[in-house]
């Protein structure tokens, strides 16, 4: 039994100038589990995930990942970075490298590995996620769904510890959802550990571990998805829950 | 089909009606104007312009040589300097100040005077280790200007790209030189060609500039020529020759920016 957390968060600050974004954030995630953030836009998701990134600097408090303080002085962003995978709302694939070519890219110039055997694990990758046919394409040919699952396996080419996904199906047709949404589930199923923003709340109740909801920058309650869509104790979380199943969304 | 058809052969008729209206207004007036007589025998003389058509081809290969070699070594130096005026952070301002001033200054002194500076200022300093040859001194001015002009195209193409590229690219463990050269870089350089090959257009020309320190190239052939035989057919041919190099540049100029737009159209209907 392992005993070093995958992801550990004390007192994470951040501001954007005035605007107090992070206010304390206290969060544990041990090897395998999946958490889901839920909570309004604005709430502080996607700036958590990519503080833990170190794509965003914080202000005040300690993000450890598998043991090694990120935050701390002197400590190579590139090598954390290449542990820690992250998936954009955008997909943000390079639109001038074939699907082959975006996977193999960090491979390549990060891991070091040549580009016959980067090649090879790529090509497993986007079998095993139904893209081999696609691994020629430009990312302009392709659906948004098949994007975003294009950036999911480049993610995954690093071979990541962690995985950050930010509303990776919020700029996708209804329709192409699902899709996505299935590959996370394949991981999950295959013990990757994954921190995931959604506002896909049956997707989150159906695979999370657990579910913190965020408001004002402050993780206000946690628990099992059980306990939080089935009986949330703050009234805040249960304003959220209410707003959402009167959009139809859960 | 039939409605279309006779609307686009309607305007071509009109096309071509209004071109040869106004053609021949030009040869009206130019033909009837009181120096026109004089104005052939300087200017279009046949026998002139065959006689001097090689010698002055001759010397424009100067010219081609002189732009050839500075676009190479622009295409590399502007890169450089747009890449050092786009360094983030506080550490790295005074490269980023020195760029700015640089570029402000090449760009502000015409492009005439910086290689009647260096053409005749550097020989002038008598240092035997330095090159003596005005060619090499021009080519130099001519890189110095154009490094100028040409960086800042470099520097709107990588503005351009979006911040998130160099995010992705960083979160997948890439450093800030790695993004750069293998995702920034690349896609900068591709909106920019138009406007590149543009300012080459303009390099072509210049190189005429050199003319001023006695090279003879294109412009001082066609000077000497001028001056013996008290005859401008030669300016003509010398023109001729220069046309004959930017134009098919202006067009294949052309024919990147439409076939990026026809893929760019073809990439958003798939």
């Amino acid at each position: 039994m392992s005993t070093t957390p995958a992801l550990e968060l004390e007192g994470v600050h951040k501001s954007f100038g005035k605007l107090e974004v992070l206010r304390g954030i206290d969060l544990t995630l041990a090897e395998h589990e999946v958490v889901c953030l839920i909570g309004a836009s604005g709430s502080g998701k996607s700036t958590l995930l990519r503080c833990v990134n170190v794509l965003e600097p914080i202000d005040a408090g300690r993000i450890v990942v598998a043991g090694e303080e990120v935050t701390g002085r002197g400590v190579d962003v590139n090598r954390i970075r290449r542990e820690i995978g992250i998936v954009f709302q955008s997909y943000n694939l390079f639109p001038h490298m074939s699907v082959l070519e975006n996977v193999t890219l960090a491979p390549r110039k990060a891991r070091g590995l040549s580009r016959s055997v980067a090649n090879g694990e790529a090509e497993t990758l986007l079998a095993r996620f139904g893209l081999a046919d696609k691994r020629d394409e430009y990312p302009d040919r392709l659906s948004g769904g098949q994007q975003q699952r294009v950036a999911i396996v480049r993610a995954l080419a690093m071979q990541p510890s962690l995985l950050l996904l930010d509303e990776i199906t919020s700029a996708l047709d209804p329709e192409l959802v699902a899709e996505v949404l299935d590959v996370i589930r394949e991981l999950a199923t295959g013990g990757m550990t994954m921190l995931i923003a959604t506002h896909e709340m049956s997707f989150a109740r159906d695979v999370a571990h657990r579910v913190c909801f965020l408001d004002a920058g402050q993780i206000l309650e946690e628990g099992p998805p059980e306990a939080i869509f089935g009986s949330p104790r703050e009234e805040r979380t249960q304003q959220f829950l209410q707003r959402i199943v009167a959009a139809g969304r859960m | 089909m039939t409605a279309r058809g006779s609307s686009e052969s309607r305007a071509v008729a009109i096309a071509v009606v209004s071109t040869f209206v106004v053609l021949a207004a030009i040869v009206v007036v130019v033909t009837q104007s009181p120096g026109w007589d004089e104005f052939k025998a300087y200017f279009l003389n046949w026998g002139y312009y065959s006689d001097s058509f090689e010698e002055i081809a001759r010397a424009f290969l100067v010219n081609v040589k002189i732009f050839l070699v500075v676009e190479a070594i622009v295409l590399v130096t502007a890169l450089l300097m747009a890449i050092l005026r786009s360094l983030p952070g506080p550490v790295f301002f005074p490269i980023r100040a020195l760029a700015v001033v640089y570029v402000d200054f090449f760009r502000g002194v015409p492009t005439i005077l910086v290689i009647l500076m260096l053409g005749q200022g550097i020989p002038a300093l008598q240092l035997s280790w330095l090159p003596t040859d005005q060619i090499f001194w021009a080519s130099v001015a001519l890189v110095l200007v154009y490094t100028a002009y040409v960086s800042e195209v470099y520097r709107a193409g990588i503005e351009s790209v979006h911040p998130s590229q160099e995010a992705a690219a960083r979160s997948l463990g890439l450093t800030r030189t790695q993004a750069l050269r293998h995702v920034v870089v690349p896609q900068a350089v591709r909106r920019v060609i138009p406007p590149l090959l543009n300012d080459f257009i303009g390099l072509q020309k210049d190189t005429a500039l050199v003319s001023v320190l006695g090279i003879v190239e294109v412009l001082r052939q066609t000077q000497i020529d001028q001056a013996a035989t008290f005859n401008g057919t030669y300016y003509l041919v010398a023109a001729t020759l220069f046309v004959l190099i930017t134009i098919p540049l202006a067009r294949f100029t052309d024919w990147l920016v439409a076939r990026d737009r026809r893929r760019q159209q073809a990439g958003r209907l798939a």
